[in-house]
């Protein structure tokens, strides 16, 4: 009891004192600041939480508007063709994807022909048509290729997006602290779609008095608020799913869903394995307490 | 505690295997009848869980060295590949990395108990030595690993700290530019690096397993600390160790997995970092470097300081002092439970360490600046003003006859006349 009072102790002592400091204007820069003043929006996804996975139906949206708005410019080379067709993703028809194949429009490199030549008699590149085993390649063939194409800035790849951005936790420390145990308590691990979502729904007018560079975008969720990137998507000029349907909202949601599978392409094998063995580690650590306590009753 | 071997043969084969190699003799001496002090409490079950974790950690690492590919444009990608395409990848490497967090974890727990406990008393200094030595094999081996996939933070935290070798630059000029080309092989981080690096991460692990048989060896040689500090002085003193400690320890390992688990299945990159997922690149510096979280104490000590070589030192010295904590610490009582202004200045020092790995975390610049500097302070002062000054002046509690009073109250278990007090603590000195 006296440890823990001391401790309360400390925390209080050492509380009052950084509250000193920590009240005297923050010397943050400006570009920092715009940053933690955004409040992200986190949505409801199917795959968050404990019993959560993918929503084959939001996938298949969510590829769709991939297909005909950010593979314009973004690749996806870790997602292979059959990976659309596996159990825990979009599970699209092995034929249907098989023609989606066939059809893409970025080719991967053909091997040397039967003269040694890797160009046609023009000089353009061999190429052959993609198989379910070939990367969903984007339409550029490297970095200085997509700069020279897209004004100098690179649009990166997207088959691991969603793990490579997280939303910050910022603040006063007993905030941040707090946020913490409770995003581990309730196993908060969309940082990354919820970060998309929010990226691809706000695009805004650029505030006065905010100085922007030249071909940039204002976008308050991206980290600096500017972002190279012309808006994908807005409100009147959004993607049309087959039943006619859709929005700017639905269509960020679904793409950001489709990207967090793509970087996460065994979720849901993983959360259903773990219910399993938090089952069995759970009942064995009974046991092994009752069996502790039998071997140790006669000395207590 | 090594007294006469209680061991006895119990087939014709095992007797003549004993008297040529007397294997099954030294396991029955140290893990079978080896004597615990019977008021253990579950602060004293890390040496077996973290025992599993080495292993662990040396099992899943081989599996996903026969996958990896330890180059600077491949490495990535090999990592992804693991995780997507090999039979059970997406488990088995969650589970190293959660795993070195885990091993973290529980190491923290167990030198915190060991400096609650005073368990680097007299005749434990080598013991507790050998332990700091594991650790800092461990910051190495963690510091090498994470470097290994090859993203972001891999890169530039390594190119931060093997960079912290140019502050010898300060006494002897070129020296330490020198050194630091000679461990990245080159003129910045590249794939030579990523090389030695993976030979040195596979290489670490075993060296730790060297030095994890020393202190066991050493554990029992001087036998266990305990909740009172006291030896065993008497057979009640203790239990042997099976199926007591065993059974204690066995539960103990299952509810430490299922923290495990928990972040292997339902959050494993909760404990890394979403730069790490974006591939390594030279040209682009991410905006806060940090290490991973259990060398954030360590990091905010290293930037409090506003010279680059003080800041080295400090950090290094941060664990060096470590080392010597067993002549530092000037009180004849071993446990904080007798020791009332110890034990208040112990979880001061606790919540010292939590704030430090707050304010690694956090970028360079006021107010954490002033409150890393502070909090510095305060963890050398834990241990080179309140270790000797308050072993001084401090009265401690009346101590227990023997563990045995300890457990079962007075009149139990007598043991010799042990009276309170500084001057005539319970340990021969």
């Amino acid at each position: 009891m006296k440890s823990i009072k001391a401790l309360s102790l400390a925390v209080a002592l050492s509380a009052s004192l950084a509250a000193v400091p920590a009240s005297t204007p923050a010397v943050a820069s400006d570009a920092a600041g715009a940053e933690a003043h955004f409040e992200y929006e986190r949505q409801l996804w199917s795959f968050g939480g404990f019993s959560g996975k993918f929503d084959k139906a939001q996938l298949q949206r969510g590829f769709q508007v991939y297909k005909e708005v950010c593979g314009n410019c973004h690749g996806m080379k870790r997602i292979n063709f059959r990976n659309l067709v596996q159990p825990g993703g979009p599970e699209f028809p092995e034929d249907a994807v098989k023609a989606l194949a066939a059809s893409w429009p970025n080719k991967p490199l053909a091997e040397p022909n039967d003269e040694g030549a890797i160009t046609d008699k023009k000089g353009n590149l061999l190429t052959r048509t993609p198989l379910l085993s070939d990367p969903m390649l984007g339409p550029y063939r490297n970095d200085k290729e997509a700069r020279a194409a897209q004004n100098g800035a690179l649009p990166p790849d997207l088959s691991v997006m969603a793990r490579a951005r997280d939303l910050h936790n910022g603040g006063f420390w007993p905030y941040h602290v707090g946020k913490m145990v409770r995003d581990i308590a309730i196993g908060y691990q969309e940082g990354g779609a919820d970060y998309i979502y929010n990226l691809l729904v706000n695009y805004k007018d650029v505030p006065p008095h905010f100085k922007m560079a030249d071909g940039m975008n204002y976008n308050p969720a991206f980290p600096g608020s500017q972002i190279a990137m012309v808006p994908p998507l807005s409100k009147e000029n959004f993607v049309k799913y087959q039943d006619g349907k859709g929005s700017l909202e639905e269509n960020a949601r679904d793409v950001a869903a489709f990207i967090a599978w793509a970087s996460d392409p065994t979720l849901n094998q993983r959360k259903a394995m773990g219910w399993q063995v938090l089952l069995y580690l759970l009942i064995t650590s009974i046991l092994l307490y009752v069996g502790k306590k039998r071997v140790w009753a006669d000395k207590h | 505690m090594s007294g006469h071997s209680t061991y006895e043969p119990k087939s014709n084969t095992a007797k003549w295997f004993d008297e040529r190699l007397p294997l099954a003799r030294l396991v029955h001496d140290s893990f079978v009848a080896f004597p615990t002090p019977r008021n253990l409490n579950y602060m004293w079950t890390f040496g077996g869980i973290l025992s599993l974790c080495l292993v662990a950690q040396i099992v899943t690492g081989i599996i996903l060295a026969m996958h990896y590919v330890p180059n600077d444009t491949m490495a990535f990608d090999s990592v992804q590949h693991i995780k997507r395409d090999v039979n059970y990848g997406w488990l088995i490497q969650p589970m190293h990395a959660v795993g070195a967090s885990m091993f973290f974890i529980a190491v923290y727990l167990h030198i915190f108990r060991g400096l609650y406990y005073g368990s680097y008393k007299a005749p434990r200094e080598i013991l507790w030595i050998l332990g700091v030595f594991i650790f800092l094999a461990m910051m190495a081996t963690g510091f090498l690993g994470y470097t290994l996939p090859w993203g972001q933070m891999s890169f530039w935290g390594a190119t931060v700290i093997t960079n912290l070798f140019s502050s010898l630059d300060g006494v002897i000029p070129g020296l330490g530019t020198a050194i630091v080309t000679w461990l990245w092989g080159g003129f910045s981080v590249g794939n030579a690096t990523l090389n030695r690096f993976f030979s040195l991460h596979y290489l670490l692990p075993f060296v730790i397993a060297g030095l994890v048989i020393l202190h066991v060896w050493a554990l029992h040689v001087v036998g266990q600390n305990n909740p009172t500090g006291l030896e065993i002085k008497q057979p009640s003193d203790g239990v042997p160790m099976y199926p007591y400690a065993i059974t204690k320890d066995l539960f103990a390992i299952f509810v430490f997995l299922i923290p495990f688990a928990y972040f292997i299945f339902f959050m494993p990159d909760y404990l890394g970092h979403a730069d790490n997922y974006i591939e390594a690149n030279p040209l682009v510096t991410p905006p806060h470097i940090v290490p991973e979280w259990y060398f954030l104490p360590f990091y905010a000590i290293l930037r409090a300081i506003p010279s680059k070589l003080g800041g080295v030192i400090a950090m290094i010295s941060a664990i060096i002092v470590l080392l010597f904590i067993p002549w530092l610490d000037t009180s004849r009582v071993r446990s904080a439970k007798y020791r009332p202004i110890f034990k208040m200045f112990f979880w001061y020092f606790v919540f010292t360490c939590f704030a430090l790995g707050y304010l690694g975390s956090m970028p360079a610049e006021q107010p954490y600046i002033f409150w890393a500097q502070f909090f510095t302070a305060s963890y050398f002062a834990f241990f080179l003003l309140v270790m000797p000054i308050v072993g001084i002046i401090e009265t401690p509690k009346l101590l227990p006859r023997s563990i045995t009073e300890a457990v079962l109250g007075k009149g139990h278990g007598g043991g010799g006349q042990v009276p309170a007090g500084a001057a005539t603590g319970p340990e021969k000195r």
